[in-house]
């Protein structure tokens, strides 16, 4: 029987009760109470949160405006501060991160429900539950004493090598190789949003009706034409949603990132080059900011990724909202 | 018709069926080859995940290993050379005792109010809010509880470090125990009711107690997300001292800003003393969540059988 929250009723024999009454009454006003206030909190929290993060910005949003999006400055001398750089970075780290990481996590996820052996299925789910664990100041730093050496040596050299060459795209993939920048970034990001993509599209995945999937098979359908013919039309809206919750997280993300992008405000061609994204800029400024507007605007950087965070949950909300308008139906 | 004529037809329908067949075959054999190509992408895609997860422990175990010796968990951070971790240790045991306490209870209020006393849209409108908080980057949340709380106080503390772990804990805590709480079966609420139990006896010593060791698996797990988490610690608990500091009020040295600030050094020494600090840290990191796992496989059990 499916339970709305609430569903406990007042006891009927409310008469009978009148001896306990006076301690049962104040038990379960005093626990309603209780957990009301707690809820009520965690709103607070969410609205205080909100609301502090935009008046430490005031002075920046005032000074600054709208332009402070587009402006490419960070400098604390002539208090001359703006985001674009941070912004060109954050897209390009998490953007770059998601093309690589949803094909891995789709193929993940349907090595976790098609393929595996039982065996095999578990111990892959839990290990990569496992690396969703790992915190992301460790990743960071692997990412710049084991990674960032490996890359610089070997995979920048040979990315530049087949693709360097490209008319447009080349440019990316520039000679400059080095330790830190958005590449190993991005490869940082891409282990920390595959745990959780994939492990959003295994969910999805498990819906499809196994009826579906046995007549594509009993039709003579191999397992590939089983999956693109059945599994994947069935689940398009959750791999997106699980995506842009993927991307959320990467935008978001501050520690790892600070530790392997190189933390240089301008904007490079070169996926190589270090560069700064808007939640590593905030990290590296952690020290202190030498002036008010410093500070002011460190709190801007934190205002936007806020609104791209809360942008992000709503648009994975309608997405799945729209998914199950669809199961109902 | 003659023979010749009839033979020949018989033939040639015969070599169309057998291109025809060999056509078929050669199709079938190219769609069984493309599907094989796929299962092959996603077994490499599963092994590379498993073999990048082994790299980063395999990496942090060999290097952090040769960094622990019992001077390095007994000593304190220091400027420079040696040194170990053992006031940054002590500092994150308080840091996330403390928001343990405070996160933990009201989480599981929380879920109490959303799954069995609230009224069905309030409980829907505070789990949405509490998604939207735990969507948030926990730099975000920093930057929040440094306003809060350092900007007042003119200096960072323990306590503000708590507050914002706190906050980061607060939404797994009271979204996990709201899922266990639904798993309990409204049986049990209503033979508690039945037994003339009040509402709140109800709550209290039938469906938590259900959902016990549930709950413990979100707190736990909860718990290890905190220990390592660094962002939140930035700007509440991050300049600190190279000694034991046990008092809240003032910042508390911990390990995971210190592995970010040593990861940023360009000292080789410091870097194994990272690995070393990063090595404990996962070792609790595992710990926790394999504790809880075990946990949450009994507790479901338990919840199956009485269904």
């Amino acid at each position: 029987m499916a339970s709305a929250p609430g569903v406990l009723a007042p006891p009927a024999a409310a008469g009978l009760g009148r001896r306990r009454g006076a301690l049962d009454r104040l038990g379960d006003h005093g626990l309603h109470a209780l957990a009301l206030a707690a809820a009520l909190a965690s709103v607070a929290i969410a609205a205080g949160l909100a609301f502090k993060v935009f008046s430490e910005a005031n002075e920046a949003i005032s000074t600054f405006g709208l332009g402070f999006l587009t402006t490419g400055d960070w400098d604390p001398v002539h208090n001359r501060f703006g985001a674009a750089q941070f912004i060109y970075g954050t897209a390009v780290s998490s953007l770059g991160a998601l093309l690589i990481a949803t094909p891995l996590s789709v193929a993940i996820a349907l090595f976790l429900t098609e393929l595996a052996p039982r065996g095999a299925r578990t111990a892959v789910g839990t290990l990569v539950e496992l690396l969703a664990g790992i915190p992301s100041v460790i990743l960071g730093l692997w990412g710049i004493l084991v990674l960032g050496p490996a890359l610089q040596g070997t995979i920048e050299p040979a990315l530049h090598a087949a693709l360097g060459w490209l008319p447009v795209a080349g440019g990316l993939f520039g000679s400059d190789y080095s330790l830190v920048g958005l590449f190993p970034a991005i490869v940082v990001l891409t282990i920390m949003t595959v745990p959780i993509v994939s492990s959003l599209t295994r969910e999805i995945f498990a819906t499809v009706p196994a009826a579906a999937k046995e007549g594509a098979l009993a039709l003579g359908a191999t397992r590939w034409e089983m999956i693109r013919t059945v599994v994947l039309p069935h689940s398009r809206a959750g791999i997106v949603a699980a995506v842009i919750l993927g991307l959320g997280r990467a935008v978001g993300e501050a520690i790892a990132v600070t530790q392997v992008i190189g933390g240089t405000a301008g904007i490079n061609a070169s996926i190589f080059a270090p560069a700064d994204t808007l939640a590593s800029r905030i990290a590296g400024q952690y020290q202190g900011a030498v002036s008010d507007i410093q500070a002011s605007s460190i709190a801007y950087l934190a205002a936007i990724l806020l609104v791209l965070a809360l942008a992000f949950n709503a648009a994975a909300r309608v997405i799945v909202r729209s998914l199950e308008g669809r199961t109902e139906a | 018709m003659d023979n010749p004529h009839q033979a020949s037809s018989v033939d040639e329908a015969r070599a169309v069926t057998v291109s025809a067949l060999l056509a078929g075959e050669e199709r079938l054999r190219r769609r069984r080859a493309a599907s094989a190509a796929v299962d092959a992408c996603a077994w490499a895609a599963a092994l590379l995940a498993v073999g990048v997860l082994a790299a980063v422990v395999v990496s942090v175990a060999v290097k952090g290993a040769g960094a622990i010796d019992a001077s390095f968990l007994t000593q304190s951070t220091a400027n420079f050379g040696g040194g170990g971790i053992a006031n940054a240790l002590a500092g994150t045991a308080i840091l996330v005792a403390v928001a343990a306490l405070l996160a933990i209870p009201t989480g599981i209020l929380v879920a109490i109010y959303t799954s069995e006393l609230g009224g069905a849209r309030p409980a829907v409108a505070i789990r949405y809010v509490l998604d939207i908080l735990a969507g948030v980057p926990t730099i975000v949340v920093g930057i929040f509880v440094f306003g809060l709380i350092v900007v007042p106080q003119h200096r960072q503390s323990g306590f503000a470090g708590s507050v914002a772990l706190a906050v980061v804990m607060l939404p797994l805590v009271a979204r996990s125990a709201h899922e266990v709480l639904r798993l309990v079966p409204d049986s049990l609420r209503e033979a508690g009711l039945a037994l003339g139990a009040s509402r709140w006896r109800t709550v209290v010593s039938v469906v938590v107690p259900a959902a016990f060791s549930g709950m413990v698996t979100g707190a736990l797990l909860a718990v290890a997300r905190a220990a390592g988490e660094t962002a939140p610690l930035l700007f509440t608990t991050s300049i600190f001292p190279d000694f034991v500091q046990t008092d809240p009020a003032q910042a508390l040295p911990n390990i995971p800003v210190t592995i970010f600030r040593y990861s940023e050094s360009p000292d080789p020494v410091k870097h194994a003393q990272a690995w070393g600090a990063a090595l404990v840290l996962m070792l609790f990191v595992l710990l926790v969540s394999v504790i809880a796992r075990a946990l949450s496989a009994r507790g479901r059990r338990r919840l199956g059988s009485a269904r």
